[in-house]
């Protein structure tokens, strides 16, 4: 009985976000509360939701990407370079340009990739490194070096307006879910991605053209990440090319390996990467409201993982029915 | 030299080894002499059990039943080293070697010459010059081997183990990626080390090679011994028979039954079709409702035939139609489309993937026909999904079950209805019953004659010839990866098809090795 509903996709997940959140309540009791103020809704749920909205997204980019066998650790350096170009365009062109170029050079990363990957056949951990280490240095080209900021009010608007009362960070990690699950899962992309993830040979020889969909998740990781540079822009008004993204690839891996996708490729859950993601913020938003100096985030993180990835094990899983067992 | 040295003597001697993965037999009560001096041939097919003698033997697996004897002495190695120490030594087809270190190196790795806890350089290459030079190999020795050819690492290679003191040095395929010249070389070696007394148990898929350098011979089939012959008493296609045939008797009345088809018009033909290096150029037109069986032996080319039918390999001479249309195989993916299908021999590498459902395995190449944008619902997959585990019987019939979790023979089954659910013109099945278990076995025959009836093309190899014989309207007998004789009607049976692959074998094998 244990065992099974151990083994049930996505409980793991759910109870350790859970725990999590509980734990979060302990330290501080105001956790839960909820306050409407100037049209928008605040509190430290909220803030788990707002502050976790980048590794989100990425991790949603990421989560396709290692169901194909690869992984993507460029997503950071995208970020920088979206946030650098939206930030550079916002107050002389306007929104809607900086908006449509940001989001070009993430697509234009993500082909880069999955041209590296797919079509000349690299190993991902290699052939996105390169864009990891390169990207940084293009970001930081395009604003010379400085924090540039921008005033742009549409843009501005990204990190710190509301839809509904709901964040528009929020709004859009909430809508970049809807509409990632409905092509992946509304087309045949999610079984042909399982499949090519799972083994490539026996899915090419069952002719998928298993190249164009390698080529196509890289293209999405790089969409998602640049969108979540834009949203990381517009949180603090400005571009830092330095730090925007920083490590962040590692969060949105995290993410995706928490929700239960395995590094091996194959079966894989949007929205259990999306838990994963949520899992870190509570640890991170946790960790601050409850005092203890930010360095204890990493050692907390490490633990926590440890913890799922156990949870998740299946020869962790049946050492504890033979433990049950025993016991009867 | 010591006494089990002698030439003749029963050097190594194998009693009842069995060995099962799984359900699986690799193995069955199988016995091997080999005699102190000697070049021991060891024949089969794919899967035959060739592999897993050698390396039950030399303890890289364990082994289920059975004993094996060392010069009289029982020996049971644990691990391949433990092998090397009690003095049976294995050479792979690729070289264990380091190709980055010198020739010395690898010569003296782990039992370099040292002195004050310092390897001597100097001592260490005149005695891996010394060692070479018994092979009549004159090489510098402080050069990377990697400088030299497959043959000088092979040789090596067995030069190491010789010097480790092997009483038994097996050569697993070490010809296979040899010109004829290194072959001359390799060979000198081999016969060098049978006069010093060493049996050589040598696998490979050259016949003409065995029949050049080989004393005795034994034949596997199936995991079982066919027999132990010397090489001068037997005959080439008495050799080939006992490779491929099961039992001659049987078969012809089987035969009559299937031949009451009627063949349909052709829906796919290949003209001039082939590619350097994998198979010459071949004709071969399907036709609705016929079993064309290709037969030959291992490394012949009928593996390479089919990948290029499917477009797994891109042909570089010849055209293809389907139809009456002219068409170009670039990719599985354009073969798909044009209604072909493939089930492959390596059924777990390259057929089925093994976290996903019976179901997802059975829809997955008509969804990759129909395309993204056209998604079967849950209910249609479910649907097909049932449909055919219905149809073919697969066990246990679970959709939802993950495919990795099934027998072999329900795997292929899940296979071929992958591609039946493609409703296909054409389909080509590579080994469709290898490793799988008998009663499995006879039902995916049944289908194939059932599947034939309904007017589909069928491409099979198999390398049971009785299985080619019993379903076959036509068979194409391939040698050297080159189509070399088609058998049709009454003549096909199991003694004319061994009689054309064995025909003009030497001149055949020299123009394909040149």
């Amino acid at each position: 009985m244990m065992q099974r509903l151990l083994q049930s996709r996505g409980l793991a997940q759910i109870i350790a976000l859970l725990v999590i959140l509980a734990l979060d309540r302990a330290v501080s009791p105001q956790f839960f509360d909820l306050r409407m103020q100037d049209g928008r809704l605040f509190g430290s749920l909220i803030d788990v939701l707002n502050r976790g909205a980048p590794v989100a997204l990425l991790s949603l980019g990421m989560v396709l990407v290692i169901a194909t066998r690869g992984i993507d650790l460029s997503v950071g350096a995208v970020m920088a370079i979206a946030g650098a170009i939206a930030a550079s365009l916002a107050d002389a062109h306007g929104m809607p340009v900086a908006l449509a170029a940001a989001l070009g050079a993430g697509l234009l990363c993500g082909l880069w990739n999955g041209f590296l990957v797919a079509v000349l056949g690299i190993q991902p951990i290699v052939a996105t490194l390169i864009l990891m280490v390169a990207g940084r240095g293009v970001a930081q080209l395009i604003t010379e070096g400085r924090i540039v900021t921008f005033t742009a009010p549409d843009l501005v608007w990204l990190g710190n307006g509301a839809v509904l009362g709901v964040p528009a960070p929020v709004a859009v990690e909430l809508g970049m879910l809807v509409i990632t699950g409905a092509v992946v899962r509304g087309s045949a992309l999610g079984l042909l991605i399982e499949a090519t993830g799972g083994n490539a040979r026996a899915s090419e020889l069952a002719g998928i053209g298993t190249r164009a969909m390698i080529l196509a998740v890289y293209v999405w990781c790089g969409l998602c990440a640049a969108l979540a540079g834009i949203i990381a822009a517009a949180d603090i008004m400005g571009a830092d090319a330095n730090n925007a993204g920083l490590w962040l690839e590692l969060d949105a891996i995290l993410a995706v390996v928490i929700g239960g996708t395995s590094l091996f490729g194959g079966r894989f859950s949007l929205v259990l990467a999306m838990v994963g993601a949520l899992i870190i913020q509570a640890m991170n938003t946790g960790i601050l409201l409850s005092g203890y100096p930010p360095e204890f985030n990493l050692l907390v993180k490490a633990a926590v993982v440890l913890v799922v990835l156990l949870l998740q094990s299946p020869r962790f899983a049946s050492a504890g029915a033979v433990l049950g067992r025993a016991r009867q | 030299m010591n006494a089990s040295s002698d030439p003749g003597s029963a050097l190594l001697e194998v009693r009842g080894l069995s060995k099962s993965f799984g359900t699986l037999r690799a193995l069955q009560e199988v016995d091997f002499t080999l005699r102190a001096g000697e070049i021991h041939a060891l024949l089969g097919e794919n899967g035959a059990g060739k592999s897993t003698l050698i390396k039950t033997v030399t303890g890289v697996f364990p082994r289920d039943t059975g004993i094996v004897r060392l010069g009289g002495a029982e020996v049971a190695p644990r691990s391949a080293k433990a092998a090397v120490d009690a003095g049976i030594a294995t050479v792979y087809q690729e070289v264990n070697l380091l190709l980055n270190l010198s020739v010395a190196q690898n010569l003296y790795l782990g039992r370099q010459p040292t002195r004050f806890g310092l390897v001597r350089e100097a001592e260490m290459r005149r005695r891996a010059a010394e060692l070479l030079a018994e092979f009549d190999l004159h090489i510098d020795v402080a050069e990377p081997l990697g400088n030299y050819s497959v043959a000088v690492q092979h040789i090596t290679a067995i030069a190491r183990a010789v010097d480790q003191s092997a009483r038994v040095l097996i050569l697993d395929e070490p010809t296979a990626s040899l010109d004829r010249h290194e072959v001359e070389i390799l060979f000198a070696v081999m016969r060098k080390l049978a006069l010093r007394g060493i049996g050589v148990i040598f696998v490979t898929h050259f016949l003409d090679q065995v029949y050049e350098i080989c004393d005795r011979i034994t034949v596997l089939r199936n995991g079982r011994l066919i027999g132990e012959r010397e090489t001068a008493e037997l005959p080439r296609i008495e050799l080939i028979r006992m490779m491929l045939g099961r039992e001659l008797a049987g078969t012809t009345s089987e035969r009559a039954a299937a031949k009451v088809r009627q063949a349909g018009e052709v829906c796919a033909r290949f003209e001039g079709y082939g590619k350097v290096g994998c198979v010459a150029p071949f004709n071969l037109a399907l036709r609705r409702g016929e079993v064309i069986g290709l037969a030959g032996l291992l490394g012949s080319g009928r593996t390479e035939t089919a990948r290029l039918v499917f477009g797994a390999e891109r042909a570089d001479s010849g055209s293809a139609t389907v139809e009456g249309k002219p068409v170009r195989l670039q990719s599985p993916r354009d073969a798909v489309a044009h209604g072909f299908g493939y089930c492959p021999e390596e059924r777990k590498t390259e057929g089925i993937i093994a976290d996903l459902t019976v179901r997802e395995n059975i829809v997955l190449a008509l969804q990759a026909k129909r395309g993204l944008t056209k998604p079967l619902s849950r209910a249609e997959q479910e649907g097909i999904a049932i449909r055919f585990i219905r149809l073919l019987d697969i066990r246990p019939p679970e959709p939802e079950r993950p495919i990795g979790l099934l027998s072999g023979g329900n795997q292929q089954k899940v296979l071929l209805a992958r591609w039946l659910a493609t409703a296909p013109r054409l389909l080509v099945l590579d080994e469709p019953t290898r490793g799988i278990d008998v009663g499995a076995h006879a039902e995916i025959i049944r289908l194939i004659r059932e599947l034939c009836d309904d007017g589909l093309a069928l491409l099979v190899i198999s390398s049971e010839l009785d299985e080619i014989v019993t379903y076959s309207d036509r068979v194409i007998v391939l040698r050297d990866r080159a189509h070399i004789d088609e058998l049709e009607g009454e003549a096909i049976d199991v003694s004319n098809v061994l009689a054309a692959i064995a025909a003009t074998g030497t001149a055949g094998a020299e123009a394909g090795q040149a």
